[in-house]
């Protein structure tokens, strides 16, 4: 069997969660809120998203009770950083650890229960291609969608009337406030979004990466993808790419090691998050490039009063 | 990483907390008090359920006479320290430590509490009130070895390892000296993932050892990712501490499990009775139970059935050594003469750092 055909398919089922989580961030980073609970919401999604498949046979009502569940937690977030105006870092940071933590106790007795894969859609003629055959069309159907909602954010927030509102929030929303836009409202919306995209891309690990459910099993892919919307300099294009990166060069390091390469398997370990330092390193060299993307008030709360 | 620790550090308080109270509400018997202190949670499928489900059957076994305690989730850090000080303060007299790691909190605490006994697994260091054990995993292994070398179509067998520590480079070794014995032709390919846990990764590397026609895979790290990837790609796998046939029924083939329970049950008792002593190295297998083999894949042919079952009384009687001679690496250096077998009463079997001949690649070290 030629091995670059299953590394490549690895790769992209290992890059699909990450998709998720940073391009629902980007929305909600463009918007001027910053929202460090990526990896609580994951984890809630992927836990919620198990037991509602586990209950009713059906992918589709986990996935939407992923997506339910992160909603609901990223409420939470809204409501205290938009509403009461805490600080968006400091909150962030507790949504993290309150997932982690109500995941693992919520899912304590789901533990050890299997739970049968997501099956890769057959295209009739598609399908049996020899090679694009398995590289393009051998995937479960959240692959595909994961490049639906890419297109969906792209045009979204480069085509959009809504988009652009939401873009000019996320850089001046005084002044936005004052041609009377909706802040708050905007704002909260971009952040049940972000909250949903982090639920589906939790239930993606725990229904069809490894079908089960294990006490924090994101094992830090919600701060991999914060880490891709700064890589991708807030354009989604750039973050797809980069989750695309990140996972083929996590699945290169095994393939490396099984074709016997004479390179220490530690270093084979940092290779993902050092290609991703060395990236990030290579963009911040041009400020212009972070400062002219960057959503100008990020991680600001706003005063309508103010 | 570091919200992980706080993460870890809070429950620790919690769970320290909870020993508190349940001490104070069982001060009024007197039964010999049994701490148990788990790396992972109770349910993980694996490792640490094998410990707990020994910590029920030794309670069912003595009763009233014992009480047991445990507590879950404790990292191998300083962390755990204060867990042991805190299960010693409060009355435990014997303390089971499950994992690797708790080596030197516990040679600190071991002084500061002479009169209580601590038991730890797969550890090196003794002391008058501190003793190890730890099951012949090699032994499993070897068996693993012996159905993968029979059942691999392709010649070419795959291990998922987590670290490249001695006890690991041991499992693989002496699951490649199995297959060996029964197909000359076998090669191994092993995957260092660098962790224990974790299911993704595990998942890329089952991947990548099929892809590179890798037909039956064995793993050392903890999750039951390989065996869904095997179940799905058709190929086999061999569970690690569990019986994890759940999650592939026909790919798992069979796997290394550990029943502890014969040993706590042991030790226990000769804290009741005063026979226990300290600075002890206990090592159990097949022979004592402590190693156990899953149940027996029915598409294994009978044929295969029984060399396994000749290969496993001959492991149990002791008239074969997973690390019998002539063993020579995989650069050629011989490590163990012919008609030598290395055991674990040899201190270089702590120390075994090198790829037996037919594992591709060169061993980390």
């Amino acid at each position: 069997m030629n091995p670059v055909i299953p590394m490549i398919a690895s790769t992209v089922v290992a890059a699909t969660p990450l998709i998720y989580a940073a391009l629902g961030e980007t929305v909600v980073e463009k918007s001027g809120v910053l929202n460090l609970g990526i990896e609580g919401m994951m984890l809630i999604g992927a836990v919620s998203g198990f037991a509602a498949t586990l209950a009713s046979g059906s992918d589709t009502v986990g996935f939407i009770a992923a997506a339910g569940a992160g909603v609901a937690l990223s409420l939470a977030f809204g409501f205290l950083t938009l509403n009461l105006q805490t600080n968006q870092v400091a909150t962030g940071l507790a949504l993290t650890l309150f997932g982690i933590g109500l995941s693992a106790f919520v899912g304590h007795d789901l533990a050890g229960t299997p739970l049968p894969p997501l099956p890769a859609i057959d295209i009739p003629v598609l399908t049996n291609i020899p090679v694009i055959g398995d590289l393009f069309f051998h995937y479960d159907i959240m692959v595909y969608l994961s490049l639906v909602l890419f297109a969906g954010v792209q045009w979204f927030l480069t085509r959009s009337h809504a988009g652009l509102t939401l873009r000019a929030i996320g850089e001046s929303p005084s002044v936005a406030h004052a041609i009377g836009k909706p802040v708050l409202t905007t704002r909260y919306l971009a952040v049940m979004f972000g909250g949903a995209c982090a639920g589906i891309a939790g239930a993606y690990l725990s229904l069809v990466q490894t079908p089960m459910w294990v006490e924090g099993m994101s094992a830090g892919k919600g701060w991999i993808a914060l880490a891709l919307v700064v890589f991708g300099t807030w354009k989604p294009a750039r973050v797809v790419l980069g989750a695309y990166l990140f996972g083929g060069v996590t699945q290169f390091q095994l393939f490396a090691q099984g074709f016997g390469l004479p390179i220490p398997t530690e270093f084979l370990s940092m290779l993902p998050y050092a290609a991703t330092i060395i990236v990030l390193v290579i963009i911040c060299r041009d400020p212009k490039t972070i400062l002219l993307n960057q959503p100008a008030s990020l991680g600001i709360s706003f005063h309508a009063a103010a | 990483m570091k919200l992980d620790k706080r993460r870890k550090s809070l429950r620790l308080t919690i769970a320290a907390g909870l020993v508190v109270t349940s001490s104070v509400a069982a001060s009024a018997a007197e039964p010999l008090k049994v701490g148990f202190v788990y790396l992972g949670p109770v349910k993980d499928g694996g490792w640490t359920q094998m410990h707990d489900q020994a910590r029920l059957k030794l309670e069912q076994a003595l009763g009233s006479k014992i009480k047991t305690t445990f507590v879950e989730n404790v990292p191998e850090t300083a962390d755990s320290e204060r867990i042991f000080r805190q299960l010693a303060s409060d009355g435990n007299k014997l303390i089971f430590a499950t994992s690797f790691g708790y080596m030197e909190p516990l040679q600190k605490v071991g002084k500061l509490f002479p009169n209580v006994k601590f038991e730890h697994v797969n550890g090196f260091k003794t002391a008058a009130n501190i003793v190890v054990y730890e099951p012949r995993f090699e032994e499993g292994f070897y068996l693993i070895g012996t159905i993968a070398g029979l059942m691999t179509k392709s010649n070419t067998l795959g291990f998922i390892g987590s670290f490249p520590i001695p006890s690991v480079m041991r499992n693989i070794d002496s699951m490649t000296l199995g297959a060996l014995a029964v197909n000359p032709n076998v090669k191994m390919k092993p995957i260092w993932v660098n962790t224990w846990y974790d299911p993704g990764k595990e998942r890329q590397a089952a991947v990548t050892l099929i892809a590179e026609s890798a037909d039956n895979v064995a793993q050392n790290t903890d999750s039951p990712a390989s065996i869904q990837v095997a179940q799905e790609k058709g190929t086999y796998a061999f569970s690690i501490d569990a019986d994890m046939s759940s999650f592939g029924p026909k790919a798992q083939l069979t796997g290394t499990t550990e029943d502890w329970s014969g040993y706590y049950i042991a030790e226990t008792k000769k804290v009741l009775d005063g026979t226990w002593t300290g600075n002890r190295h206990t090592r159990w297998g097949l022979k004592e139970g402590m190693v156990v083999m899953a149940p027996l894949n029915p598409a294994i042919p009978p044929a295969t059935v029984k060399v396994f079952e000749d290969t496993k009384s001959k492991l149990i009687s002791g008239a074969l050594k997973p690390f019998a001679g002539p063993i020579a690496d995989n650069t050629g250096t011989e490590k163990v003469a012919a008609g030598k077998a290395l055991t674990d009463t040899d201190p270089a079997f702590n120390s075994v750092n090198w790829y037996v001949k037919g594992i591709e690649g060169s061993a980390p070290k």
